[in-house]
C-alpha cells in the first residue's frame, strides 16, 4: 500500500465540504444574506473577486452514452481568504455576486476548527433541512399523480 | 447585398422611444415583474432558455419582457448576452437517472419499474378556456394533492430492454475524446451526433415539430414509440480545477425523451430496437419528442437505411433549425438594399428595352412577310 489520498483533508471531510458548498449553492441569495448577517463576519481578503461566467452543461446521448453539449448556464464564483489563513470558495448557478462572496466566506469559516460547529448548526443544517422539505413536497405532490393504466382487450365485452 | 447607409438618426431615436412606450402599454395596468413572468409563464421562459441556449430563468424573464413576448427576439437577446460572459468550462454530463422526477410516462410499458407519474401536464385536459382565470380578483391559491412517497429507483426505460439485448446500447466514446461545441466552432459537415444533438437542443421548436410530424406522415420511415418521457430537476456538477473536486452548481429542470424505433437489422447488426434521443431545458415536451424523432431520422447512414426524406437530410435540418440565424437572414431583407436594387432596376429596364425592341422587329418582319405573300 503506497497510495495515499492526495489531499490534506480526510476523505469524509472532503465530501462534507462538497455537500456544504452544494447546500449554499442551492440556497436563495436572500437566505444566504440573512444567515451571513447572523455571523460575526471575520476579516477576509478577496483571492478571486465575485465573477459571473458560463458553464456549458453536458448531457449524454441516450442518457448513458457519449457526451454532447446541451446548453449553457450562468454561474457566479468567488474565492476569499480569511485573516486566519483559510481559503473559501463558492460556485453557484445564477448571477448573484453578493451570494457568491458571502457563501465563500461561510465556506472558509467552516474550515476553521473553532467555527465549524457553529456554521454547521446555525447555517448549513437549517438550509439543508428547508431544501429537503421542498424536495419532499415535490415528491409527495408528484406521487399523488401516480397512474396505473389498464389495457382494454379488444372485442371483449 | 446590404450596403451601409447614413442618416435617420433622429427617426431611429424616436422609434426607440415609441417602442419603449408601446412595450409598456397602458400605464394604468400594472407593469409585469420578472418574478411574475418566471413563475407564471414558465413554458415561455423554458422555450427562451432552450432556444437561447442559456439557462437562467431571471434573464429569460427579462428578455421576454423586453421583447414584448416575442420569444424568438427574446432568445436572440439571450444569445447576445452570453457573448459578454467568460466561459468557465464544461459541466460533468448530467445524470438523468438521478433526476428528481416530476413527470414520467411511458407509452411502451404500463408497468415499468418506478411507475408512471403524470405530474403537471396539459395532456388530459379539455381544451376549454377557463374563464375563472380571467376574473380580476384571481387570488385563489390552488392546492395540490400529496401522497406518501416510495423509495423506489426510477431506471430509464431503455435500460430495461437493454438487458435483453433488444435495445441498441448507447454509443460510448473515449471520455477524453473532444466533444463538438457550436459556440466555439461554427457548424460544418459532416456533423457527428454530438453536434447534431447540440444543434437540435437549441433548435426552433416549430421547425423540429414540423420535421418530426413529416416523418410520421411518411416522409422517412419511422414508427416511433415514446419509450419514456421524464421531466424534473437534475444536478449540474462542475470540476473546479483549483479545488481539485467537483462542485454542485445547483439544479436545472430538463425534459428527456427516449423514442424507440424498430430496426429490421442489416448484414452487420441483428434486428433490434433503435433510439432517438431528446434532451431540452425546462418542461418542453413537444420539443424533446420532436428532437428525439429528428435525431433518429438523421441516423440513417449509421444504420444503413435509405435516405428519402427531408428530416434525414443532416445538412438541410441542421442548417435551418436555428431560429436566430434564420430570423437574421430573413429579417435583414428589411434593411436598405438601395444600391442592389438600383442595379437590378437598371438591368430590368435594359432587358425590357431589348424585349420590346425584339418584339417590334419581329412584328415588322411579319408585316413585311405578309406584304410579300
Amino acid at each position: 500500500m503506497t497510495e495515499t489520498t492526495p489531499t490534506n483533508l480526510p476523505e469524509d471531510g472532503h465530501s462534507a465540504r462538497q455537500k456544504n458548498m452544494a447546500t449554499l449553492a442551492a440556497a436563495t441569495p436572500a437566505d444566504i444574506a440573512e444567515n451571513f448577517r447572523k455571523l460575526d463576519a471575520p476579516a477576509y481578503e478577496l483571492v478571486r473577486q465575485p465573477e459571473t461566467g458560463l458553464v456549458m452543461v453536458r448531457g449524454r446521448m441516450g442518457g448513458t452514452g457519449s457526451p454532447f453539449n446541451l446548453g449553457e448556464v450562468t454561474v457566479t464564483r468567488c474565492v476569499v481568504r480569511l485573516a486566519s489563513g483559510e481559503t473559501g470558495s463558492a460556485y453557484s448557478l445564477g448571477r448573484n455576486k453578493e451570494k457568491a462572496l458571502q457563501s465563500a466566506v461561510i465556506d472558509a469559516l467552516w474550515q476553521r476548527a473553532d467555527a465549524r460547529e457553529q456554521i454547521e448548526e446555525m447555517i448549513i443544517a437549517p438550509l439543508a433541512a428547508a431544501q429537503e422539505t421542498t424536495t419532499e413536497t415535490v415528491r409527495e405532490e408528484t406521487e399523488a399523480t401516480r397512474v396505473n393504466f389498464f389495457t382494454m382487450v379488444r372485442g371483449d365485452n | 447585398m446590404y450596403v451601409a447607409v447614413k442618416g435617420g438618426e433622429k427617426a431611429i431615436r424616436n422609434a426607440h422611444k415609441l417602442l419603449a412606450k408601446r412595450r409598456r402599454g397602458d400605464t394604468s395596468v400594472p407593469a409585469l415583474t420578472l418574478e411574475q413572468i418566471a413563475e407564471q409563464l414558465s413554458h415561455s421562459v423554458a422555450r427562451v432558455m432552450g432556444e437561447g441556449s442559456l439557462y437562467d430563468e431571471k434573464l429569460a424573464a427579462l428578455a421576454i419582457k423586453q421583447s414584448r413576448g416575442d420569444l424568438i427576439e427574446a432568445a436572440f437577446l439571450m444569445r447576445a448576452y452570453r457573448t459578454t460572459l467568460p466561459r468557465f468550462g464544461y459541466s460533468q454530463p448530467v445524470d438523468t437517472a438521478k433526476m428528481l422526477v416530476e413527470r414520467r410516462i411511458s407509452a411502451t410499458y404500463k408497468d415499468l419499474p418506478g411507475g408512471q407519474v403524470l405530474g403537471p401536464t396539459f395532456d388530459y385536459s379539455h381544451r376549454l378556456l377557463d374563464f375563472s382565470l380571467a376574473a380580476e380578483d384571481d387570488e385563489r391559491t390552488p392546492q395540490a394533492e400529496t401522497a406518501e412517497t416510495r423509495d423506489e429507483p426510477v431506471p430509464r426505460v431503455t435500460d430495461l430492454l437493454g438487458d435483453e439485448g433488444l435495445m441498441e446500447p448507447d454509443p460510448l466514446t473515449d471520455e477524453d475524446a473532444p466533444v463538438g461545441d457550436l459556440t466555439r466552432e461554427p457548424l460544418s459537415f459532416p456533423a457527428d451526433r454530438d453536434l447534431r444533438l447540440q444543434n437540435l437542443a437549441r433548435g426552433d421548436e416549430g421547425f423540429l415539430l414540423a420535421l418530426a410530424y413529416s416523418t410520421q406522415r411518411g416522409y422517412g420511415r419511422t414508427h416511433p414509440f415514446a419509450g419514456e418521457i421524464r421531466y424534473g430537476e437534475v444536478e449540474v456538477e462542475f470540476y473546479a480545477e483549483e479545488l481539485g473536486f467537483a462542485v454542485t452548481l445547483g439544479t436545472i429542470k430538463v425534459t428527456e425523451c427516449q423514442m424507440v424505433n424498430q430496426f429490421q437489422g442489416s448484414a452487420k447488426a441483428a434486428p433490434t430496437f433503435t433510439r432517438g434521443y431528446g434532451l431540452v431545458f425546462g418542461q418542453v415536451e413537444r420539443k424533446a419528442m420532436s428532437m428525439a424523432m429528428v435525431d433518429r431520422s438523421m441516423r440513417w447512414q449509421e444504420l444503413g437505411e435509405e435516405q428519402t426524406a427531408p428530416a434525414q437530410d443532416i445538412e438541410f435540418v441542421l442548417s435551418h433549425s436555428d431560429n436566430i440565424q434564420a430570423t437574421g437572414f430573413v429579417e435583414h431583407l428589411k434593411l436598405p438594399h438601395y444600391v442592389d436594387f438600383q442595379a437590378e432596376l437598371d438591368l430590368v429596364r435594359r432587358m425590357r428595352g431589348e424585349w420590346f425592341e425584339k418584339r417590334a422587329s419581329a412584328e415588322s418582319d411579319g408585316t413585311s412577310r405578309e406584304a410579300a405573300e
